[in-house]
């Protein structure tokens, strides 16, 4: 009885009641369409009754249905139980959501835009909104929490096999919502280890370490790097190439050099690329350092 | 000039105005021609409600960018939900039709109160006005859904303030026709209209003028609340501040789910009172569709968490809400049951009327059995936020209220115009919208037992096939709906004069003449049978 994974757990439920609403939409369906057929005024001019109540027809069409519904709350009930119900060898994993990408966290310091889970591990999701809300939705997985601001929430899951799944923000966030995709990537045992352990590959390259910081601070869920349009403007040849801006609503041509992307990443809203919402937020915590690299990394990208 | 006389008294109340032209109309207070106010702004903004929904899934024809960029798309979407909802759905059949029809049913000359009424109509004007300045002023459209969940509403640069001003005032005008309608149906009841005798669509109207009364302030507040939040920074919903956004969703959905009630206990009520007279037999079990609609007015009011099971509220409450959810199915299967068996032994006409009522049944069925999906716990979990969600309501809301909305166009019109419309091509446009709709809303559910989250403008590779058969349905639906409204304003201008009782129906608005005169009763009647007593009325 106790499923293994919490898609068994789900769908047992969505079996239980597709069945039973199946077979009682079946029964509207084809008893309407009978007695439109075999009652029709050109085959009953005159109706065979004026019968308006039938006391026990009617306790039992109201009895009938008490016992489904609560049969259908049980099996529904009894599935979201066996979500809320972590298993004691759960895994660690620190997500948190913000507009319009995703940041995972391990125990070990590591950290990726994509959910790495190792296969038959179930693995503990903690939830955490930066912003406004998101919701945390795996459909393979059949999991989905709201991630609320102020608030710790959780799930949790086990691949069962290895794969790339899609993982979706499932609460409206704005204008980047539908960009807020990524996976999650079920890795053999070994292979997860191995990724887990292999922090700080970057070495001592800035545009590795820029890619890397670009990631983590969820850049490339609003803009691309392969020319492609996005909630913002790509990022591809960006470096040095003449953009039109909007400065408090008029409009200008500046140069992207190291000044102007340094701006456009302290104070987003100060000029805005003309064609695109107002949409980035500030990113004043970034070191020096960091900057450094994101903007060795902007100039890699020809 | 007799002539002339007597032409004007066959055009009964549409030719007698106490003010030349258009104020004949804008400001009586007669309810039959209020309620023609309501039923043309209502259709004209349904009519750019469903623009807007063909717009959206034109969008959604492929992945990525087709016909509009994110932001414009998430206000379009907030704007079809919007119009849907607070201009076309909850003022829809109690508003046009509730006025038109109810106080002819319980043999009155009027609401008890004529000038709130029309006040009521001026208010929900004003209120779509608002709701328009909003688009094109301030920071632009609002692009929070119509949901209004914080802390975005309260961040986004749009015009959200102006919105929920609208959606305010929107609600007092929903307020005062319930108030208006519980008193009439109280007080100004005919002689012999006893309480077992009121036809099944007042009694409809009667329960969900209470939910009117007594949900909609909390809307009030509610967007009042955000309204604050927005510009004098309460902070009652900011976590900074010590606020909790997850109890906005607690007052939004405390409206807004008896709400759903309000939209479709009318269209119970119209297919109770047209079901009876097209199978020539009384409705079966009246008095368990009273109960019924009165139970589901009271339990539909402890049921509204069950929006939020994923929102990181307590596991306890899941469950209470998810029971009381289930235990709200039970009244709405009885009304089921009880319109099947009204039809059982008739003699069934397949007029239009009839045609859009039944679909009601099946499509209102098939929304609320998906409803049960979503009420289980461990299934709305994979469910919700889904194009599934999407499906369920347009299955319950437009399948469900629409279509009876729908009925109720071709029922009542004849009554109030004098004038019928093409029957045949009305059946034609039935088979287009009824094909449509399946097509269009079965596709979403699909797609969102498969994952695609709604509210999104761009999607995965895999969603691509079930979103253009949704978008084809979508064009199907469109064409049925130009089809069936071009063809009730024809019938409404030209049709042929229409008989006082078209249908053989037993209740009072079939004894007067189409159109009825103002006032409607010569003299005040006295009910001496039952609203379906079709021997009694001398239709058998």
């Amino acid at each position: 009885m106790h499923p293994q994974t919490t898609t068994q757990a789900v769908d047992t439920a969505f079996y239980v009641i597709f069945a039973i609403c199946g077979i009682m939409l079946a029964g509207i369906a084809v008893a309407m369409i009978w007695f439109v057929w075999r009652y029709n005024r050109k085959r009953q001019p005159v109706p065979l009754s004026q019968k308006d109540h039938n006391l026990w027809l009617e306790v039992t069409w109201t009895a009938i249905p008490t016992v489904l519904v609560m049969l259908m709350f049980w099996y529904g009930w009894e599935g979201y139980l066996s979500l809320r119900r972590i298993p004691d060898d759960a895994m660690h994993i620190k997500a948190t959501g913000r507009m319009w990408s995703w940041l995972f966290t391990y125990d070990n310091g590591r950290s990726a835009d994509k959910l790495f889970v190792p296969v038959g591990q179930p693995v503990k999701i903690e939830l955490l909104a930066e912003d406004v809300l998101h919701s945390f939705y795996v459909p393979a997985f059949r999991v989905k929490r709201d991630m609320v601001p102020g608030m710790v929430n959780w799930v949790w899951f086990t691949a069962d096999k290895p794969g790339s799944f899609d993982l979706f923000c499932a609460e409206y966030c704005g204008v980047g919502h539908s960009a807020m995709v990524t996976t999650v990537e079920a890795l053999p045992a070994a292979e997860f280890q191995a990724w887990l352990n292999a922090a700080g590959s970057t070495g001592g390259d800035p545009a590795a370490r820029g890619l890397e910081l670009a990631g983590q601070l969820g850049c490339l869920g609003c803009h691309s790097v392969d020319g492609s349009r996005r909630v913002g403007p790509s990022l591809k040849g960006v470096f040095g190439a003449p953009r039109a801006v909007l400065r408090s609503g008029a409009r200008a041509t500046v140069t992207a050099d190291a000044a102007y992307l340094k701006r456009a990443l302290m104070e987003p809203a100060a000029e805005i690329v003309e064609g695109y919402p107002p949409a980035m937020p500030p990113y004043t915590q970034l070191s020096e350092a960091d900057l450094a690299a994101l903007l060795a990394w902007l100039e890699s990208l020809k | 000039m007799t002539v002339d006389h007597a032409a004007a008294a066959e055009r009964g109340f549409l030719a007698e105005a106490r003010r030349p032209g258009p104020f004949g109309w804008i400001f009586s207070t007669d309810h039959k021609r209020i309620g023609l106010l309501y039923l043309w702004s209502i259709v004209t903004f349904f009519c750019v409600g469903a623009l807007l929904g063909l717009l959206i899934r034109l969008e959604l024809w492929a992945p990525g960018r087709t016909i509009m960029d994110a932001q414009t798309y998430n206000a379009v979407f907030t704007l079809h939900g919007v119009i849907m909802i607070f201009l076309f759905i909850i003022p829809g059949i109690p508003a046009a039709f509730g006025n038109l029809v109810m106080p002819i049913q319980i043999g009155a000359r009027d609401v008890a109160f004529p000038r709130l009424n029309l006040l009521s109509w001026w208010l929900y004007i004003g209120g779509a006005a608002l709701a328009v300045t909003s688009l094109f002023t301030g920071g632009g459209p609002p692009d929070t859904g119509w949901t209004f969940y914080v802390p975005f509403s309260a961040r986004t640069t749009t015009n959200v303030s102006l919105a929920t001003v609208a959606v305010f005032i929107l609600g007092f005008s929903s307020i005062l026709t319930g108030l208006n309608f519980v008193t009439t149906i109280h007080r100004l009841r005919a002689e012999g209209m006893t309480w077992t005798r009121l036809p099944l669509f007042t009694w409809s109207l009667y329960a969900t003028a209470w939910i009117q009364i007594l949900a909609t302030p909390v809307l009030g507040i509610t967007v009042a609340l955000l309204f604050a939040e927005r510009v004098i920074g309460t902070g009652l919903f900011d976590p900074a501040q010590g606020g909790d956004p997850i109890m906005f969703q607690h007052l939004f959905w405390i409206y807004s789910h008896p709400a759903v009630y309000i939209m479709v206990l009318p269209g119970m009520g119209v297919v109770s009172d047209i079901i009876p007279v097209f199978a020539r037999k009384p409705a079966f079990g009246y008095k368990a569709i009273v109960v019924s609609s009165l139970a589901i007015a009271f339990a539909g009011s402890l049921v509204w968490a069950h929006h939020m099971y994923t929102s990181g509220m307590s596991d306890l409450a899941v469950m209470v809400f998810s029971l009381l959810t289930f235990i709200v199915a039970i009244p709405s299967a009885v009304k089921v049951f009880n319109w099947l068996a009204t039809l059982y032994q008739g003699s069934i006409l397949l007029d239009p009327p009839l045609l859009f009522a039944l679909s009601f049944i099946l499509l209102f069925t098939i929304g609320g059995l998906t409803g049960l999906v979503l009420g289980a716990a461990a299934t709305d979990v994979h469910v919700h936020d889904t194009y599934f969600v999407v499906g369920h309501f347009h299955f319950t809301m437009f399948g469900g209220t629409g279509m009876a909305f729908f009925a109720a166009m071709h029922y009542w019109l004849p009554k109030f115009y004098g004038r019928m419309y093409d029957k045949t091509v009305a059946t034609v446009a039935w088979g287009v919208i009824f094909t449509g709709f399946c097509i269009l809303y079965l596709s979403m559910k699909i797609v969102g037992m498969m994952g695609m989250p709604r509210r999104y403008w761009d999607y995965v590779p895999e969603f691509t096939g079930l979103n253009q058969l949704a978008t084809a349905g979508s064009w199907i639906l469109g064409i049925g709906l130009v089809l069936m409204f071009v063809n009730l304003v024809r019938g409404v201008l030209y049709g042929k004069p229409a008989p006082a009782n078209p249908w053989g129906g037993a209740t009072l608005e079939w004894q007067l003449p189409s159109p009825p005169p103002t006032e409607n009763f010569a003299h005040d009647p006295v009910v001496t049978h039952g609203p379906y007593d079709f021997r009694k009325a001398g239709i058998l």
